[in-house]
């Protein structure tokens, strides 16, 4: 233990800790920007600063570690000063137009301001130009950017895809796209990670939210929505509604109440998905020449990901279409046969925790209804933060709690579990359990995947005399890593559940942001209560899928579900 | 009234005195990886503020350029604008009134051809292509030892450990320790602060509170077979690499020790046998295998091909330039690469009450001098045909040949060795020079109008220059220019596919840490060249900087032995620091691994 002094307090400390978080864990505020623990403590902004008594500097309280008799003050004349000469020169090179920004009220710039008591007005903001040619689905502004380099260690250390860089030195200094590299969308896996963990505005999602009301509003159009599970875990994070409040019900009728005709659930088609890409796994389990692993293919931005870096395994992805995607293409098929109506009348709008989703519903080739004919399998894709933009003015607590709309309504608790990391495998295990043996299998028979610390997760399961040997990856960097392992032939395993975001999509790109929080792991509690609670927790059980199997589609697999429900990814383009 | 008042330098005038030394020192530091269109626009804002606003060319052209190079610098430059750039630059040097214009104009244009293709990339894509150096010292150290790392162990008294970092990278630590050339003093940033710190002073330490410290464990065998022809450090450093990766590597080496030219370069004086002997010994343990009196001719190299998975060729420049003056052939007149040879085999020879001439200007040149001295010579004098500040030698080898008593006479270009009836060596004759024009940085020395001089010597020593020996190579096909073996900067020779090459064969004479750098980078190249991706582990915990970095602080240079004791012995000259120096030294490094852009990227991010 160490021991030391912070504002006359007397503490001890392990070894190692920084001064910031001796402070923090001894009720001591002390005031930050950049900081993101563990992950960005490279001290930039510089107003973390704290005066240590002998040292002629102020130090950075986010990356200095406590010493033995130490005395340290955190609200010092100087600390106030060069905090507040800091923050105004940082003001001095960013845009403030605070209104219509996309994090007004939810940016951290905003916060330290308020809380340094930044009254001083800036008379002219050096905004410096804006390069970014847009991707159109991430987007840049580079006025916005306070260079506090979080996106580029969130996207080195924790996806491990080395997109951003810092370009330039001295004032030319500026974060942007290593010019050595390729085009921005060659190198992205547009897991959008690095976007919430902007502290500003600088890096966004392309709103959508115009095209939505443009549809809603059109009265030729159907509106159907789908909601990614995820979603339900988050949504009601921005208006601050407790869990209890947040409910699915209350979720369903909150989005009714924007006009749309028909509230749907991905949770149908995750079941759906769970059909098709288990029978896939042990249709390749059987089979002596297919290349094993599996890897699931539910995750844009892993399939992005593993596009860019490994190329030659794009062949053991799934064949199965996303949870997403076939939402799309039963929706403009089977629902739209079902109730005769024209496919091109209706816009399927889908709800994702997710920024690469918006590629996704882009990609030419996953257009399998009528492509010729013009029709997109789903049109617009929002994420759950442009969802709660358009439910500011809904006061969703008051609203009673509706059920999802039929048929494309129903989940099991099995798909709801998709939105967190080892979802997918478990459901999917469940599942296959079935299929082999016939009988279910106890529903929490699969939950060897939360291994904290480790990059992946593996576990061996017997089904039906056979041993599955399954291993679960979230975080590019954690997959890299496992990939690199399977490579080199150190994991041996049959089938592979990878999320492109830490925690899965629950702490996805495109989920609510809380600057310092990493929120997954508590919204995929949220989703396993919804498990434990449902009175169906396994796909093929899903009622209303398998009605869709018989009516339509046959069985997994078919040749209809074949030409709706798998893609050929090695044909999809980046 | 005075008419007259003793001037003295006013605060202000002294004050920017020290602004300019202390940007003279950063500009060294900042050269290490920073936006040069920047750094060229910055010097010409400089120059501006020197002129006295007379002329026009100067007043109004140089804050244009300045204006000009900012433009570019923040990408808003047109592809016009680098032509009107360089004919303003032009125009000012050849049409300013004084240098403050045209030498100003001339530097600044001289620097951007040497940059155009940053400023191209400026003007074309508003982006700079330097990469920045996040750890200068690391940077600017061929081999890219992690300097902080191992001063901050050094600090904490954990040598061992200390050692271990550096031979991450550099397998070397004591022969470095006492002879490396340091590059990554030039650039450290402490030089902003006060100067350097000393950082081979502080590897001295280390090595010496070490002791012996055992290699790394080897990685599993992979069952390859690596020849590597030549046990200098380049050589030495691809077997200590390959064999740590699990290749089995044997050593071939014409002379009966390994070293290179670290043992038959160097004098025992500035690097002792038992230090050296220490690297090689920690080398060999790792089980490299070494033979030597084993030189390797067209034939045992074709059988070698055949034999060996891969070979790294490092062979050195073991051979002498020749003088061409009359009189050359004659007897003691010896080339420095025959005295330091036969020096490293323990051969020396008596020159005790003999006059010896030294023909040179370089480290060898310096060694040979102070060698001399120590053979018993009864005068050493050192001849060189440029002025002093020219000598490449560094200065404090050719003021420690001063202090032993040696005579420097730059200036001097030998025209003949005269003879007597014997044929041996009786006087050199020398031609005094002036130093002229310059070329290739340096003044070019004409011919004075001044008489020959006589210098009576009973040996003439010449040390210009070493030349590759690399016939029996070029014969069986290896690829050679003027000796030079033909590689590339990743060690591979042409389509040899498995025949690498590095050190001074390939790059010509120079320095040790360049050879380890060549030596390093080929045991990569030629592990990835078998199909392997090895990676030497770093395992040692690097202590976190703290918040005791001293303020300004003087440098703590290494002793020396008295001159007048020294000069007769092979001892080694150079003393260690003790422990409160040691302590003090370290405590000055600033530790840019963690402060500025280390803590970011190519930093160590934790401890």
């Amino acid at each position: 233990m160490v021991n030391l002094t912070i504002n006359g307090k007397q503490i001890a400390v392990e070894e190692h800790t920084t001064i910031l978080e001796a402070a923090r864990a001894n009720g001591i505020h002390i005031p930050t920007l950049c900081y993101l623990k563990e992950l960005n403590e490279v001290a930039a902004c510089r107003i973390c600063l704290v005066e240590i008594e002998g040292v002629d500097k102020l130090m950075a309280s986010c990356n200095t570690e406590c010493e033995e008799g130490m005395v340290v003050h955190t609200d010092t004349k100087s600390t106030r000063y060069a905090r507040r000469i800091n923050l105004e020169l940082i003001f001095s090179q960013h845009k403030t137009d605070c209104l219509s920004c996309v994090r007004d009220g939810n940016c951290q710039l905003q916060e330290v301001a308020k809380e340094l008591n930044m009254t001083r007005h800036i008379e002219e903001v050096d905004a410096r130009p804006n390069r970014w040619k847009s991707s159109r689905i991430l987007e840049r502004d580079n006025s916005k950017c306070i260079q506090c380099f979080r996106c580029i260690n969130v996207c080195d250390r924790v996806q491990g895809m080395n997109v951003w860089d810092l370009l330039g030195t001295g004032k030319n200094a500026k974060v942007g796209i290593n010019p050595a590299k390729k085009h921005f969308l060659e190198i992205c896996a547009l897991c959008g990670q690095c976007i919430t963990h902007c502290p500003t505005g600088a890096l966004y999602v392309r709103d959508d939210t115009k095209k939505f009301y443009d549809a809603v509003e059109d009265p030729d159009m159907i509106t159907v929505v789908q909601v990614a599970p995820a979603v339900r875990s988050a949504y009601g994070e921005a208006a601050g509604l407790p869990a209890e409040l947040a409910t699915e019900g209350r979720m369903a009728a909150a989005i009714k109440s924007l006009g749309v005709d028909y509230v749907f659930d991905t949770n149908f088609t995750a079941d759906l998905t769970i059909m098709e890409e288990g029978s896939e796994l042990l249709k390749k389990l059987g089979d002596k020449d297919a290349k094993l692993p599996m890897f699931t293919s539910c995750c844009p931005g892993w399939v992005r990901f593993i596009k860019i870096k490994y190329p030659e395994l794009v062949g053991q992805l799934s064949s199965a279409k996303s949870p997403q995607q076939m939402f799309g293409a039963v929706t403009k098929s089977y629902f739209a046969e079902k109730n005769g109506v024209d496919p091109s009348k209706i816009f399927c709008i889908s709800i994702m925790p997710c920024t690469a989703k918006k590629y996704e519903c882009d990609v030419p080739e996953v257009q399998d209804v009528d492509a010729e004919g013009g029709i997109k399998d789903v049109d617009l894709v929002l994420t759950t933060r442009e969802l709660t933009r358009l439910l500011r003015p809904v006061d969703i607590a008051s609203l009673e709690e509706i059920p999802f709309d039929s048929p494309l309504g129903s989940g099991t608790g099995a798909a709801v579990i998709f939105g967190g990391t080892g979802g997918v495998m478990e459901a999917a295990l469940r599942s296959a359990a079935f299929l082999v043996e016939g009988k279910n299998p106890d529903p929490a028979a699969f939950k060897k995947y939360d291994n904290p610390g480790q990059a992946w997760s593996e576990a061996s399961y017997e089904v039906g005399g056979t041993t599955v040997r399954t291993a679960v990856a979230s975080g590019l960097a954690n997959a890299d890593a496992l990939i690199q392992s399977i490579l080199k032939g150190k994991t041996d395993v049959d089938f592979v559940e990878i999320m492109a975001c830490p925690g899965g999509c629950a702490g996805g790109g495109g989920q609510p942001i809380h600057d310092g929080l990493e929120l997954a792991h508590d919204r995929g509690d949220i989703l396993n209560a919804l498990d434990e609670s449902n009175a169906i927790r396994y796909s093929h059980e899903n009622k209303e899928v398998a009605a869709m199997y018989e009516e339509y589609f046959g069985e997994p697999l078919s040749e209809k579900s074949h030409h709706l429900l798998h893609t050929d990814q090695t044909k999809w383009s980046l | 009234m005075s008419r007259q008042q003793i001037l003295r330098d006013s605060s202000m005038e002294i004050s920017m005195k020290d602004l300019h030394q202390i940007g003279i020192r950063g500009s060294n530091v900042a050269a290490a990886g920073n936006c040069p269109v920047s750094q060229c626009a910055a010097y010409a804002r400089q120059c501006l503020a020197q002129s006295c606003g007379k002329c026009v060319p100067c007043r109004i052209g140089l804050a244009r350029a300045a204006e000009m190079l900012e433009r570019i610098e923040v990408g808003d430059g047109q592809e016009s604008d680098i032509k009107e750039l360089k004919d303003l630059l032009e125009s000012i040097k050849i049409s300013a009134d004084c240098a403050i214009g045209s030498a100003s104009a001339e530097a600044i244009f001289n620097s951007i051809e040497a940059i155009m293709d940053d400023i191209e990339s400026h003007v074309k894509k508003g982006k700079c292509i330097a990469s920045f150096k996040p750890i200068p010292c690391v940077a600017g150290c061929p081999a890219h030892v992690d300097i902080p790392g191992y001063i901050a162990l050094a600090k904490e008294g954990r040598y061992e450990d200390a050692v271990r970092v550096i031979r991450y990278d550099n397998p070397f630590p004591a022969a470095c320790a006492l002879v490396c050339e340091h590059p990554c003093e030039h650039v450290c940033r402490r030089n902003i602060v006060d100067a350097s710190v000393n950082i081979r002073g502080i590897k001295r330490a280390v090595v010496e509170g070490a002791g012996e410290v055992a290699p790394p464990e080897c990685m599993p065998s992979t069952g390859k077979k690596i020849a590597v022809v030549g046990g200098g450090p380049s050589g030495l450093t691809t077997a200590y690499f390959l064999q740590l990766m699990g290749h089995q590597v044997d050593v071939f080496d014409k002379r009966s020790q390994l070293g290179g030219m670290m043992r038959y370069g160097i004098p025992r004086y500035r690097l002792p046998n038992e230090y050296l002997d220490a690297d090689i010994n920690a080398i060999l343990k790792t089980g490299v295998v070494a033979k030597t009196d084993y030189a390797i001719d067209s034939e045992k190299f074709a059988k070698m091909k055949e034999e060996y998975d891969a070979i790294y060729l490092s062979i050195g420049a073991h051979a002498a330039n020749t003088l061409g003056i009359e009189g050359e052939n004659a007897e003691n007149v010896l080339s420095a690469v025959a005295l330091l040879r036969a020096m490293g085999d323990g051969n020396r020879p008596d020159f005790k009450g003999k006059k010896v001439a030294i023909i040179g200007g370089g480290n060898v040149a310096m060694d040979c001098t102070r060698t001399a001295m120590r053979l018993g010579a009864e005068k050493v004098t050192c001849v060189y045909r440029r002025r002093i500040s020219d000598m490449t030698a560094l200065p404090e080898e050719v003021e420690g040949a001063i202090a032993e008593t040696c005579e420097v006479m730059p200036m001097m270009a030998p025209v003949r060795i005269e003879t007597d009836e014997e044929g041996k060596v009786k006087a050199l004759v020398v031609q005094p020079q002036i130093p002229g024009a310059y070329d290739r940085g340096r003044p070019k020395p004409v011919k004075a109008d001044k008489p020959e001089v006589t210098l009576e010597c009973d040996y003439v020593i010449a040390a210009i220059g070493q030349a590759i020996d690399s016939g029996d190579f070029a014969q069986a096909g290896v690829p050679t220019n003027r000796g030079k073996i033909l590689a590339g900067f990743n060690t591979l020779i042409g389509d040899s596919g498995m025949i690498f090459s590095g050190g001074d064969c390939v790059d010509g004479p120079a320095t040790i840490i360049r050879a380890i750098e060549a030596g390093k980078t080929a045991a990569a190249n030629i592990d990835e060249a078998l199909g392997f991706h090895h990676e030497i582990a770093r395992d040692v915990e690097i202590p976190a900087p703290g918040v005791g970095i001293l303020g300004k602080t003087g440098r703590i240079d290494l002793p020396e032995r008295e001159a007048a004791e020294r000069k007769s012995d092979f001892t080694l000259i150079e003393q260690n620091m003790t422990c409160q120096e040691l302590k003090q030294e370290c405590g000055r490094c600033l530790r840019c691994d963690h402060h500025g852009m280390g803590a970011v990227k190519g930093g160590r991010t934790s401890w």
